[in-house]
């Protein structure tokens, strides 16, 4: 009985969360899972790894300098690899109804959407911090100045690619495809982001002007603004019935 | 189901006129209209290629597109129906599109494929357009159906403008190989006596394909709807 | 004809369900149902399989948009946001929880969306209500089926909502478990939250009950005051009704 009377207290002063709070809540709770896991993150490294690895032998090196095939390397393994962690996403809101359990809560459809984009831009970052070290290192790159750059670059990619990915990753779970379907749907959404950052950065590597790469960076910016605003606003749609 | 209704859908006025009119433009684009002096006959392939691609990438998409936002809006499945006859009727307008251009690409440039703009731009929407059937395919409950493909058919709308840009982008700002470009391209009278009404056919074409797709799945709803109802 | 009024007096009811339809395709899962259950009520939901018990608790829960009828929690349409939610709590057959992670952070994680202030104390208060405090820091995972569905429970009860919704909640619960929950169930009926409780059980239907109904094809064919109906002749009456 006392225990009962505690809890009663409890839902007193409660005041729902707000769109942001609740946001972060869940993506915790999946940076929770992965970290207790560990499984897409590890799969995800290692394959974006042995992706680095086969590209170098899929070309001739005579015929083609390790520093023109880095760019296309690196945002094919980031996307890639960011589709296996975008994967997950929402099965792990399917295995038991836990997604019932989301969309019964007092939170807005657009904190679900905001909290799983949010955990997956977390991995998708933490992939691309193994991937562009790596790749600068097989394929012996100048970072120097340009890492600050090309760091910034590609988190302007992970926002777009994980914008699209997150909402297609809750429609593909609900499809007899499952898996199978989420590249489909997301590879050419993904073509815009990964002509932009790839030309951006072979600029920035071959140590030509930012200017030059200006015209490439407004259109990563632009998807990244068109698809957050637009993916927030109809994700709802992919979870009622 | 009236008679008159059975014998309607029996025979598709619509339809059949649209095949006669691209069979009449076929007939006129390659006896009664004169060869052009630069591309030689190979330029004929224009009157099958620009009008298909117009009717894929204006008519077909755009009436998916308008189709999905307005299904959000108003839950009417004629609207999820009217969205997937004519993305259906618009990738088999796109594939005429994608066979034709390298087709014509050939003899002009000396490759299928030279990646021009254009065409790129036209492969990426087949890409996006399968992927939306594909998907439809993959999705049992109807409702759930009509409400993904919307979200997608929106999706692919505000995508498009990127994919043109980029594609631009990529092509002038990296010298291609060299190719012909037949862009000031001086039609005679005789061939744009046949180019514009060409337009005409290929629309009326698109409008019967559309009404038959259109058809088949309203029928499709309905068998379902009396399965379910036993 | 069910008496479809059965409020507290002058109280707004904690769930007001107002000619409820909900059509799959052509197929009506819930079709018209109308009831009305107040603060410390408790409806007890029988009916065979494919009835529709489980379509109407997911309409009343929010979770699917009625095809037409309104749903109203303590005078609040349902339907109408995330505020609407915040009183209602959920036991369905699923378990609504994540494996990998333990049974106080899926409780946690259940009461940070509530918005509760100290939600692990909250969390563990739960837990303590269903007996399963003491394997609080065990991974979901590997808990056996009746100790996830208790856990399960303390996530519905973590916020004390005022309108409870249990779909076959005693389903692979063991005597301790079973004990735990009506106990919980009747101390939150008691505090003036409303119970609704679906299950094929009738004798642990009634006797929590204030309220029961029979449900086929999508409608109640039997609504009353528990009153003095007895468990025995009811379930005679549910056979006798179902399997006409």
């Amino acid at each position: 009985m006392k225990a009962e009377k505690q809890i009663l207290r409890f839902a007193q002063d409660d005041k729902h969360p707000g769109i942001l709070s609740a946001a972060w809540t869940i993506a915790r709770k999946d940076l929770a899972i992965e970290f207790r896991t560990r499984t897409a993150f590890l799969s995800a490294m290692v394959f974006a790894l042995l992706g680095v690895t086969i590209f170098y032998f899929a070309w001739d090196p005579t015929a083609v300098s390790a520093i023109d095939l880095a760019p296309g390397v690196l945002w094919v393994i980031f996307t890639f690899s960011a589709i296996l962690g975008l994967q997950r996403s929402f099965g792990v809101e399917q295995a038991d109804h836990a997604m019932d359990a989301l969309l019964a809560a007092p939170i807005e459809r657009e904190s679900i959407y905001l909290g799983k984009a949010i955990a997956n831009l977390l991995f998708v970052i933490g992939v691309e911090a193994v991937t562009l070290p790596s790749v600068a290192l097989f394929y012996n790159l100048p970072l120097g100045d340009s890492i600050g750059a090309l760091a910034g670059v590609a988190l302007l990619a992970a926002v777009g690619i994980v914008a699209v990915g997150t909402l297609f990753s809750s429609m593909a779970v609900n499809t007899r495809l499952a898996e199978l379907l989420l590249p489909m749907l997301s590879l050419p959404f993904f073509m815009p982001i990964v002509m932009s950052s790839a030309q951006i950065s072979a600029r920035l590597l071959s140590g030509r002007p930012v200017s030059e790469a200006w015209p490439w960076l407004r259109v990563l910016l632009a998807f990244d603004m068109v698809f957050v605003v637009a993916c927030t606003f109809v994700f709802p749609y992919t979870v009622e019935e | 189901m009236t008679k008159d209704d059975l014998s309607e859908r029996g025979f598709d006025w619509l339809l059949t006129a649209g095949f006669a009119a691209v069979a009449a433009l076929y007939v006129r684009a390659i006896w009664f209209t004169p060869i052009e002096a630069m591309q030689g006959p190979a330029q004929k392939i224009l009157y099958v290629h620009a009008t298909s691609a117009f009717v894929a990438l204006y008519l077909a998409f755009g009436l998916m597109a308008v189709a999905s936002v307005l299904y959000l809006w108003l839950r009417d499945p004629k609207l999820d129906r009217v969205a997937e006859s004519s993305a259906e009727v618009g990738l088999a307008f796109t594939s005429v599109v994608l066979t034709t251009g390298p087709l014509w690409g050939k003899p002009i440039w000396g490759a299928f494929w030279a990646w021009d703009a254009r065409l790129t731009a036209t492969l990426f929407l087949w890409f996006l357009i399968a992927g939306y059937l594909l998907m439809r395919g993959a999705i049992e409950d109807r409702h759930t159906r009509a409400r993904y493909s919307a979200v997608l058919g929106i999706m692919t709308t505000l995508l498009v403008p990127f994919i043109h840009l980029t594609v631009y982008m990529f092509r002038t700002m990296h010298p291609m190989p060299i190719v012909l470009k037949p862009s000031a391209m001086s039609m005679s009278t005789e061939m744009q006596l046949t180019f514009v009404p060409g337009f005409f056919a290929f629309i009326l074409l698109f409008a019967g394909l559309l009404r038959f797709r259109y058809r088949m799945a309203t029928l499709r709803d309905e068998v379902l709807d009396m399965e379910q109802a036993r | 004809m069910p008496d479809a009024t059965l409020a507290h007096d002058g109280q707004t009811p904690a769930i007001h369900a107002e000619a409820l339809v909900r059509a799959f395709g052509n197929r009506a899962a819930v079709d018209g149902v109308s009831c009305t259950i107040g603060a410390g009520e408790c409806l007890a939901l029988f009916g065979p399989n494919g009835a529709g018990k489980t379509t109407l608790m997911r309409l009343v829960a929010g979770l699917l948009a009625p095809t037409s009828g309104t749903c109203r929690v303590n005078g609040i349409p349902i339907r109408s946001g995330a505020h609407a939610r915040a009183q209602v709590g959920i036991v369905s057959h699923a378990s609504m929880l994540y494996s990998a992670l333990s049974a106080r952070e899926n409780v946690e994680f259940a009461a940070r969306l509530y918005g509760m202030r100290d939600a692990r104390a909250a969390a563990l208060e739960a837990l303590d209500i269903m007996r399963v405090r003491d394997r609080a820091d065990t991974p979901v995972r590997s808990l056996s089926r009746g100790l996830q569905q208790r856990v399960s429970i303390a996530r519905a009860i973590v916020h004390s909502p005022r309108v409870l919704l249990c779909d076959e909640p005693y389903t692979g619960l063991d005597e301790v478990g079973s004990m735990a929950l009506t106990q919980a169930l009747e101390e939150r009926r008691a505090s003036g939250a409303a119970l609704m409780l679906v299950t094929h059980n009738i004798g642990e239907g009634l006797a929590l009950a204030t309220h029961a109904a029979i449900m086929q094809r999508g409608t109640f064919v039997r609504y009353e005051r528990r009153g003095g109906v007895d468990a025995g002749a009811y379930a005679s009456a549910y056979r006798a009704l179902v399997a006409g």
